[in-house]
């Protein structure tokens, strides 16, 4: 990042004398800030032609009606009304939306936990332990094999795995450990986060291992140098300088699991409810508006995690 | 075991939309892969889209050596087909899909119903369609959407159905099945005669039902009403004091830990019940036979409040008219002509026309299949593999019994939205 918007903003004395001498003669010359945003168009036609464009039209039909085979393009508050079917008329009890919303924030925060904390010591490990550059590639590598299977394998593979006549289960009973299977092994919370945990801690790796490298090695030593213990090290020093990182994994493993319907189907035995589910189940029912209307939820939901994290860290500042 | 059954099976109509995974799957176990013909110079081409149930790749050999008429199989689910006819009706040619989701297609005008004066067959196709009896004349349960009430059109484009025969057929007949509970014989050891099984305690998390809303809950109907709670008036079209019932019986059963896993897909509900994690749950009939040719025991349990039957049909796009409807029109008079429907009887599906899928069937397939007699002989799947072992009997006998058993039929309901809301309450509890 760095690199290239230095090189935009900052031009070499060459450049400059040259534009400002040539360019009323010669407009030919492309201007700086010309040529930045030359650089950043490609990127913002495909964030403006499959991002912002989409989700104006998912806003839009939102708000409209519909009936058993055709959407409405009338206003109706009724996506969002029936969403919070008797979110007040329940209370103290909590509504559909409400009890789907606080299932999914609960998985959400402990996968972002336990991946934040595997994902933080791998990389460290990866950054601090590793030496050569070759192992470390070669590391990082190894920790996208769980991307390496489809969820159809993963579905498949969980069963013997972790089944009531499973792997896990028959070697605990066989081993005197337990006399009945776990059931909770399988399609559970536990099996939820297990398998979004092991899907997602990449995501924490990278970016974190990405900002700890960066961190100027004669900083540790010195902290050494002057007496910090090496948890005072890691607190003080590592920590703070692998901030970035940290809030940027976090974000890719929030943002994701918020909306993740497939792994929490599958593996809570489409039991378990998620924000995302309920999108799924509404868009299969071809109640567009109101499956419209739960992704703007979800969207405003996701938004305000991220501004609050975004403001723990200023990550434009910290890159 | 069998390759064909996977195909076939693979995503009747399972929404499982989810798993983009899984609809390759469908598509790399064969189901749209592989058509070695050389194009003529005119080729007959039929975009046909559907679920996987009937599209083998026997059937498009097959018919491409009768009629010369290449078929480009579009795998689907039901879902995804209805999505697909609503949002882009132009994208295909031929369209196979069930009977229920006729009141969503034809009101929104993209799908164009065919003439019965052109299907050669016609007059053959068994009367559980058009009069709603077996042919041995036994009445057939009515609840839901039953394909003899959305049979006719009352005009070429009309968008009412008619209550007596016209010559506007909205979707002619390919194949339907009557389903039902597959238990674990083996480890559920004794009789089971009833719905009402399926939300018994004895089987507490190892049961399970379908995660497709509009069939879980006449599943979920199925066994209300078999525990004597409540009796309805149309399983198929509930009105919303009767959904909240229902949901209610099914969010105590949740609660309590009864099921173990919903299933959306053939696969799922294989593994579910191979694996022992269910003995006892909603299933198809050829995931009952995949399961039992993995050597385990599992029956395709007949109860005695019937069963929840489906059927398919074909129409053909709005889009396609001259020389294409000609084709479309040729295609199904040979689909019914007999081969296909002998492939789907072996299957442990039915055909529409009984007669032809006879004449192409041995006796002794016929009498297993469709008789419920005892097999004389070795019964395979249309690939050759062997499903069951001389002497077995089919689980619930003959298509009379099993046909003249049904009690409903999937629907979608004039509550449906009310009932999906409901669902995701259901899913929250």
């Amino acid at each position: 990042m760095d690199t290239s918007e230095d090189i935009v903003q900052q031009p070499s004395p060459d450049l400059v004398r040259g534009s400002e001498t040539a360019r009323p003669v010669k407009a030919a010359r492309l201007s700086p800030s010309f040529i930045s945003w030359l650089q950043a168009g490609p990127m913002m036609l495909v964030f403006l032609a499959f991002f912002l464009i989409p989700l104006v039209f998912v806003v839009i039909v939102s708000f409209w009606d519909y009936n058993e085979y055709q959407l409405l393009p009338t206003f109706s508050g009724r996506g969002y009304t029936d969403t919070f079917e008797g979110c007040i008329a329940q209370l103290p009890d909590l509504c559909t939306i409400g009890r789907t919303y606080v299932k999914t924030l609960k998985l959400c925060i402990m996968v972002w936990a336990i991946t934040l904390f595997i994902g933080f010591w791998v990389a460290y490990f990866l950054a601090f332990h590793v030496k050569s550059k070759t192992w470390q590639m070669g590391l990082s590598l190894l920790c996208t094999i769980p991307f390496w299977t489809s969820n159809v394998i993963r579905m498949i593979a969980w069963i013997p795995l972790l089944g009531r006549n499973g792997l896990v289960n028959s070697g605990l009973v066989k081993s005197g450990l337990i006399n009945q299977p776990l059931e909770w092994l399988l399609f559970s919370e536990f099996s939820v986060v297990l398998a979004l945990v092991h899907l997602f801690t990449f995501f924490m790796v990278v970016p974190i291992f990405n900002s700890m490298v960066r961190i100027d090695k004669s900083l540790i030593e010195a902290a050494y140098d002057a007496g910090a213990t090496g948890f005072q090290t890691l607190v003080n020093v590592i920590i703070p300088l692998a901030k970035p990182g940290i809030v940027i994994g976090s974000i890719f493993v929030i943002t994701i699991v918020m909306g993740d319907f497939i792994t929490i189907g599958v593996m809570g035995g489409q039991q378990i409810a998620s924000a995302g589910k309920i999108i799924e189940t509404r868009v299969n029912a071809l109640q567009f508006p109101a499956a419209a209307a739960n992704a703007v939820i979800l969207l405003i939901i996701t938004f305000l995690i991220i501004t609050m994290m975004s403001r723990i860290v200023d990550i434009k500042k910290e890159l | 075991m069998t390759e064909t059954t996977k195909k076939t099976g693979v995503s009747r109509r399972t929404l499982l939309k989810g798993t983009a995974g899984l609809a390759g799957l469908a598509a790399g176990s064969g189901a749209i892969t592989g058509f070695p013909y050389v194009m003529s110079a005119e080729p007959k081409v039929l975009r046909y889209l559907g679920t996987a149930v009937n599209e083998g790749d026997d059937i498009s050999k097959q018919c491409l050596k009768d009629t010369g008429i290449k078929i480009e199989y579009i795998t689907a689910t039901t879902d995804d087909v209805t999505k697909r006819v609503m949002t882009q009706p132009n994208s295909f040619d031929v369209l196979d899909t069930e009977y229920f989701s006729l009141k969503k297609l034809v009101p929104s005008g993209n799908i164009l119903a065919l003439d019965s004066k052109k299907i050669k067959e016609f007059d053959n196709i068994t009367p559980v369609f058009t009069k709603g009896e077996t042919p041995g004349g036994k009445k057939i349960g009515g609840q839901g959407t039953a394909p003899w009430k959305v049979l006719y059109l009352e005009g070429k484009d009309s968008k009412t159905f008619s209550k007596t025969a016209t010559e506007f057929v909205t979707l002619i007949p390919t194949v339907y099945n009557a389903d039902t509970l597959g238990i674990r014989p083996d480890i559920i050891k004794r009789p089971i005669s009833s719905w009402a099984e399926l939300l018994n305690p004895e089987f507490k998390g190892k049961a399970s039902i379908l995660n497709i809303p509009s069939i879980g809950i006449m599943d979920a109907a199925m066994v209300v009403e078999a525990t004597g709670k409540y009796k309805y008036a149309d399983k198929g079209n509930m009105t919303k004091e009767e959904i909240d019932l229902t949901m209610k019986v099914m969010i105590e059963a949740k609660k309590a830990g009864q099921f173990r896993a919903f299933w959306k897909d053939f696969n799922e509900s294989v593994n579910l019940m191979a694996s022992g994690e269910t003995v006892i749950q909603s299933m198809w009939s050829p995931a009952v036979t995949k399961v039992r040719s993995m050597g385990i025991a599992c029956t395709f349990q007949p109860l005695k409040e019937g069963y929840r039957s489906w059927a398919s049909g074909f129409c053909v796009s709005k889009g396609v008219s001259g020389p294409k409807l000609d084709w479309a029109y040729e295609f199904v008079n040979w689909f019914l002509s007999g081969y296909a429907g002998a492939y789907l009887n072996r299957q442990g599906y039915y055909s529409a026309v009984l007669s032809t899928a006879k004449a192409n069937m041995e006796p002794y397939e016929w009498a297993y299949w469709m008789e419920g007699k005892p097999a004389e002989k070795d019964i395979k799947a249309p690939d050759g593999s062997l499903l069951e072992k001389a002497g077995a009997v089919r689980d619930g006998g003959s298509y009379e019994d099993r046909m003249g058993g049904v009690a409903c039929w999937n629907a979608v309901m004039d509550e449906n939205d009310y009932m999906v809301r409901k669902w995701n309450e259901f899913i929250a509890a």
